[in-house]
């Protein structure tokens, strides 16, 4: 039963580590509200469900025309939304919560809820570690998981557009005296954000229905990573995820998965009460902190 | 021939400033009366004209109101609540519990659920009141979809089933009048709390809170006090509302109580209470005027929020003040 646990925890923290990075780069490294950021997992979902399934397109096509696509619907809603409260923090956590509510509860009307909005596997079989079966959707999960987060911190250490998003959040002013176009690269970083929200949602789905009701998990989920990791840090972003991960493994073993969602919202609170920037969160603890 | 010109009708009336007027006739009295008297009069006549269907929508549109207000009132504070769905069904929960498995009669429990929910919020939310930003914002998003899940968890309070058979209001006139008295009151109360050395207080909190704080002020203390209040209206929203349907359970945490009172504060116009007041009394009963889109409901509040928050984050009662300040008439010009 305990390697069960370990087994099923590691891949339940690489799941939420997936689920949160587009949030952590849009969020937490560049510092742009993104709160529709269930909504784009869960519309990049139903993307290619319908390139799949109406336009009989092959998966692999499918899947990268929905994360483009849902990359392009970050980057619309940026350009129409977001550009005209920039700076204003309440008025983007309204808005772009706003455009999620909108593009969620869209899906909701239109009927999409069903057994039948499935999105395929990658691969099918399962491969025996130790005494537990873990069938190879998982593998890819934990692969794509561990290579993301890796390029994500290499990305946002080494390149010149990975360097900017953490420049505008650091001091915004600075970064536009150095030659940094701050609407462009907080544009940018809330496409980035959707795209790596499209590819978690297509990795993570297959192993279930796309439920409309996932999208606000999701965002729970990914709030609760980046605040307990520390805003700005990915390394803080797979340590939370680990701990939330396996804590969330643990009571769903002791007590039944009913309990399994409050475990991020008491892991919130906490972290709040003790170290309010997080875990490893260095980028303005004194602006935020009072 | 004489010779007129254009005068503003508030130029003779406003002495020195916004708020103290010199008055010289029951025209210049009606100007200056009509405004707060309008919804205290439409809010005392509408339960005895409407019919008993549009009645129900009165006290769902109050309810909305005052959630509307208390959601302005935090933000006056600098917290912006995503969830006020939280106070809503705290205070829900309270009433119901207390009046169907404690037996209070209702006109110990409404009180009860009112300041004890008002308590409850602010306990929970103490945490975050140290940081400032989106936190407030995240967790209170958070708290009423968890409260949902402990409650289908931990099946207690009747679980996903709820509690039904909950006593009612004596006759519907005594339920009208008293969300409509609370309503005006909140009203004019809230207005009058944010003019003053109090309300100045936690409007400084929101500009500069370190400011405050150099002064030797506890901005944690007044921070909590400041849910404490938005809280009890919250927390009264649901409890009212709980008698009136004689049900209580999870639809009580749902998102329509907590993005219609966003919507109404942000479409009337945030930071004048009577905003969120105009705001709720339009948006409410168009809602029910279209009930044939039933799902697409939070679609429309949501649409109309993103727009009154890009295209005009004036609001509309902003909008409506101006103009009626703005009011002329023709004058003869003096020789």
């Amino acid at each position: 039963m305990w390697e069960v646990a370990l087994i099923y925890g590691f891949i339940n923290s690489v799941i939420l580590a997936l689920t949160a990075l587009g949030f952590s780069l849009t969020f937490g490294i560049s510092g742009v509200s993104n709160f529709a950021y269930g909504a784009m997992y869960i519309f990049a979902g139903f993307a290619s469900w319908l390139l799949l399934n109406k336009l009989a397109l092959p998966f692999f096509l499918s899947a990268a025309i929905a994360v483009i696509l849902t990359a392009g619907l970050g980057a619309a809603m940026y350009r129409f939304v977001l550009l005209r409260v920039r700076g204003l923090v309440i008025s983007e956590v309204i808005a772009t919560f706003g455009v999620g509510l909108i593009i969620l509860e869209l899906f909701r009307y239109l009927g999409f809820s069903g057994f039948e909005y499935t999105l395929p596997v990658f691969s099918d079989g399962s491969l025996l570690i130790g005494n537990t079966y873990v069938d190879y959707q998982r593998i890819w999960i934990v692969g794509v998981g561990i290579v993301l987060a890796i390029g994500l911190y290499l990305f946002t250490h080494y390149t010149k557009i990975g360097l900017a998003f953490r420049g505008i959040a650091q001091d915004e002013h600075t970064a536009l005296s150095l030659g940094i176009n701050s609407d462009r690269i907080a544009g940018l970083s809330v496409a980035f954000g959707s795209g790596l929200a499209a590819i978690a949602a297509i990795l993570i789905l297959p192993r279930g229905t796309i439920a409309v009701n996932d999208g606000y998990d999701v965002l729970i989920n990914a709030m609760a990573v980046c605040i307990i990791g520390g805003l700005g840090s990915s390394v803080g972003v797979v340590l939370a995820s680990f701990l939330i991960g396996y804590a969330q493994i643990m009571t769903d073993i002791l007590s039944g998965p009913h309990w399994k969602m409050i475990i991020s919202l008491v892991a919130i609170l906490v972290i709040l009460v003790v170290k309010p920037s997080g875990l490893l969160g260095k980028q303005k603890e004194l602006e935020e902190r009072i | 021939m004489k010779q007129k010109r254009k005068e503003r009708i508030d130029r003779g009336i406003k002495a020195r400033s916004d708020d103290v007027f010199s008055l010289n006739s029951f025209r210049e009295m009606l100007y200056v009366a009509v405004p707060p008297l309008a919804p205290v009069l439409l809010l005392i006549l509408l339960p005895l004209v409407l019919p008993s269907y549009w009645q129900k929508v009165l006290i769902s549109t109050c309810v909305f109101a005052l959630l509307a207000m208390s959601w302005d009132f935090l933000v006056g504070v600098g917290m912006v609540s995503l969830g006020q769905a939280l106070f809503f069904g705290v205070g829900a929960y309270i009433a119901g519990v207390s009046n169907k498995i404690l037996g209070l009669p209702i006109w110990i429990d409404l009180p009860l659920a009112t300041v004890l929910g008002g308590f409850i919020c602010t306990v929970l939310l103490t945490p975050v009141l140290r940081l400032r930003g989106v936190y407030f914002s995240m967790v209170t998003l958070v708290l009423p979809l968890m409260l949902e899940r402990i409650v289908e968890a931990a099946g207690i309070f009747g679980g996903t089933e709820g509690i039904t058979g909950i006593k009612a209001f004596q006759n519907p006139f005594v339920e009208s009048y008293v969300i409509v008295f609370v309503t005006l009151f909140a009203l004019f109360a809230f207005r009058r709390l944010v003019t003053t050395d109090y309300g100045l207080v936690l409007k400084a909190i929101k500009d500069n809170d370190r400011a405050v704080m150099s002064v030797g002020i506890n901005i944690y203390w007044m921070k909590a006090q400041a849910l404490f209040i938005a809280g009890c209206v919250g927390s009264f929203c649901g409890a009212f509302l709980t008698h009136v349907y004689g049900f209580v359970g999870m639809p009580s945490f749902a998102l329509d109580y907590s993005i219609l009172p966003l919507s109404s504060a942000v479409v009337g116009g945030m930071g004048t209470f009577a905003g969120s007041f105009v705001g709720a009394f339009i948006l409410v009963p168009l809602s029910e005027a279209l009930r044939g889109i039933g799902g697409l409901r939070i679609v429309l509040y949501s649409f109309f929020l993103v727009f009154f928050i890009v295209a005009l984050p004036e609001g509309i009662f902003h909008y409506i003040q101006r103009k009626y300040q703005q009011f002329e008439r023709w004058v003869e010009v003096d020789k």
